[in-house]
C-alpha cells in the first residue's frame, strides 16, 4: 500500500517527510555540527576539508559550497538545518529565504513589506502564480534570464 | 487544585528576538509589531501566573535528526537558551517546574498520549521569543516555565485534531494537581509563512484571520482542517499553527473572553498573530 502524500503538487515547495529526511540525513547532521562555535571556525577555515569529514554525496557538498539552498533542499536538506550554514555566514533568515526565489535582497524585503507573496495562483502546480516553475527565477535573476534569451534570439 | 486561567497565542519569529537583543525594537520596521504587545506586557504584570505551560517547536536545535519526538515535555529544573548558530540569546535561564511537569507527564500518558520525557535540553527562539514578547527584557522570567516541544519539522506532524485532544488531556492533568497553582498555557508559532523554495515569502492575511476567528469561536471545527490546507494556504511553515490548538484544547468548554487580538505583516518572512484568551 502506498503512502498518502497530498503535498506533492504544491508549487515551489518541498515537504520534509521521512523520505526526504533519510535522503538528507548526513547533510542535515553536518548542518547541526555548526551549532558549535569551534566547528563554525573549522568550517570557515577550510569548507571542503570540513565537508569531506561527512559521508555526504558530492552533489550535497557542492550544494553547500555554492550556498544553493534550493539544491540542498532537493537533496534532502531541511531549512531549519540549512539555516545553521546561513548563521555561520552571518545571514539572516530573510536573506536565506529570499536567496531561493532569485530576487535580490531588496526585492524580497520589499515584497514582504508589501504584504508578502500572494497565495493566488500559487496553491497548485499548473496555475500561473509567481512561485510556479515556469516563472523561475523571479526578480532580478529572472529579468537577466529573459534578457539573455532575447539577445540570443536577436 | 491547579487551574488554567488563560491562554496566550503568538508567533515566535527569530528576527523578533534579534531585534530586541540588538536594541532595534524602536525602529520604524519593528515599532508597529512591538506596539501590538504593549497591552500584553501590562496584562502579564497584572495577571502573573505561577507557571507557564509553553507549547512551541524546536527548530533543529535540541533535537537533530538523531531523535524526533512528536511531543516532548521538559521536566528539568532549568533550561539554557540555545546557541542556534549566532551565539545564545542574552536572555535569562528558563526555570522549569519539575513537580508539575512530571505530574502532567504521568497523567497525559495515562490518557493515551505518548509523551517523551526530557530531563536535559536547551531551548531555542521558539520558546524564548514568546517570553520576550510577553515579558520584555527582565533579569529573570516572571515564573517557572514548562517547555512542551512539538515536532512540526519532519512530516507527518501531529494533526490538528490530535493536538486539540492533547490540549484537553493537559487540562485534565493540570486540574488534577493538588497545589492551587495559577497556570497559563501558551501556543506559539505561525502564522502564515514559508521559508523555503521559490514560494518563500507566502503570506495569507485572509486565511490567518479566519484561523483566529475560528480558534476563538469554533476550535472543534478548526481542529478538522487537514495539514494540506495549512501548507497550501498558509505556507509550508504555517503548519506550526497546529500547536495553537493544543493551548486552545486546554481551555474550558465555555466561550473564552478575548482580552487582546493583534495581527501584523511582516516580521521578517512571517505574519505575526497574537491572542490572549481568558477562561470563563
Amino acid at each position: 500500500m502506498s503512502l498518502e502524500k497530498p503535498y506533492l503538487d504544491v508549487p515551489g515547495t518541498t515537504i520534509f517527510d521521512a523520505e526526504q529526511s533519510h535522503r538528507g540525513y548526513h547533510l542535515n547532521q553536518f548542518c547541526m555540527s555548526l551549532m558549535k562555535a569551534a566547528n563554525r571556525e573549522r568550517f570557515k577555515s577550510n569548507e571542503r576539508a570540513y565537508l569531506d569529514e561527512w559521508p555526504m554525496t558530492e552533489a550535497q557538498k557542492q550544494g553547500v559550497l555554492a550556498r544553493d539552498l534550493n539544491r540542498c533542499i532537493s537533496l534532502g536538506g531541511n531549512i531549519y538545518f540549512l539555516a545553521k550554514i546561513g548563521a555561520t555566514d552571518g545571514k539572516s533568515f530573510q536573506q536565506m529565504a529570499g536567496s531561493m526565489t532569485g530576487m535580490t535582497e531588496d526585492e524580497y524585503r520589499n515584497m514582504m513589506i508589501g504584504g508578502g507573496r500572494s497565495v493566488e495562483g500559487n496553491r497548485v502546480l499548473g496555475e500561473d502564480g509567481d512561485a510556479q516553475p515556469q516563472h523561475q527565477p523571479q526578480g532580478a535573476a529572472g529579468r537577466a534570464k529573459k534578457n539573455a534569451q532575447l539577445n540570443k534570439a536577436v | 487544585m491547579a487551574k488554567i486561567t488563560a491562554s496566550v497565542y503568538t508567533s515566535h519569529v527569530p528576527a523578533i528576538g534579534a531585534a530586541l537583543d540588538h536594541g532595534k525594537s524602536g525602529e520604524p520596521y519593528w515599532q508597529p509589531m512591538f506596539q501590538g504587545y504593549e497591552f500584553s506586557k501590562q496584562w502579564m504584570k497584572d495577571n502573573k501566573p505561577d507557571v507557564i505551560f509553553l507549547v512551541y517547536n524546536d527548530h533543529a536545535t535540541a533535537f537533530s535528526l538523531e531523535m524526533i519526538p512528536t511531543f516532548a515535555i521538559g521536566c528539568a529544573e532549568q533550561f539554557q537558551p540555545a546557541d542556534e548558530g549566532y551565539g545564545p540569546r542574552p536572555v535569562p535561564v528558563v526555570k522549569g517546574h519539575p513537580e508539575l511537569a512530571s505530574h502532567i507527564a504521568q497523567s497525559v500518558i495515562q490518557q493515551d498520549f505518548d509523551l517523551t520525557i526530557v530531563n536535559k535540553m536547551d531551548v531555542d527562539h521558539g520558546l524564548t521569543v514568546p517570553l520576550s514578547l510577553m515579558c520584555g527584557q527582565p533579569a529573570e522570567w516572571p515564573c517557572p516555565v514548562i517547555p512542551f516541544a512539538v515536532n512540526v519539522v519532519q512530516y507527518p506532524v501531529p494533526s490538528g485534531r490530535r493536538c486539540y485532544n492533547l490540549g484537553k488531556a493537559i487540562r485534565n492533568a493540570i486540574e488534577s494537581y493538588d497545589e492551587p497553582l495559577n497556570v497559563q498555557i501558551w501556543g506559539t508559532g505561525g502564522m502564515s509563512h514559508q521559508l523555503q523554495g521559490p514560494r518563500a515569502g507566502l503570506i495569507n492575511r485572509e486565511w490567518d484571520n479566519v484561523f483566529l476567528d475560528r480558534l476563538i469561536a469554533d476550535p472543534d471545527g478548526l481542529a478538522s482542517v487537514p495539514h494540506i490546507d495549512y501548507v497550501r494556504e498558509a505556507g509550508s511553515e504555517g503548519i506550526e499553527l497546529v500547536m495553537w490548538l493544543i493551548a486552545r484544547g486546554a481551555m474550558s468548554d465555555q466561550t473564552p473572553t478575548v482580552k487582546h487580538r493583534f495581527y501584523h505583516v511582516p516580521a521578517s518572512n512571517t505574519a505575526v498573530g497574537h491572542l490572549i484568551l481568558e477562561n470563563n
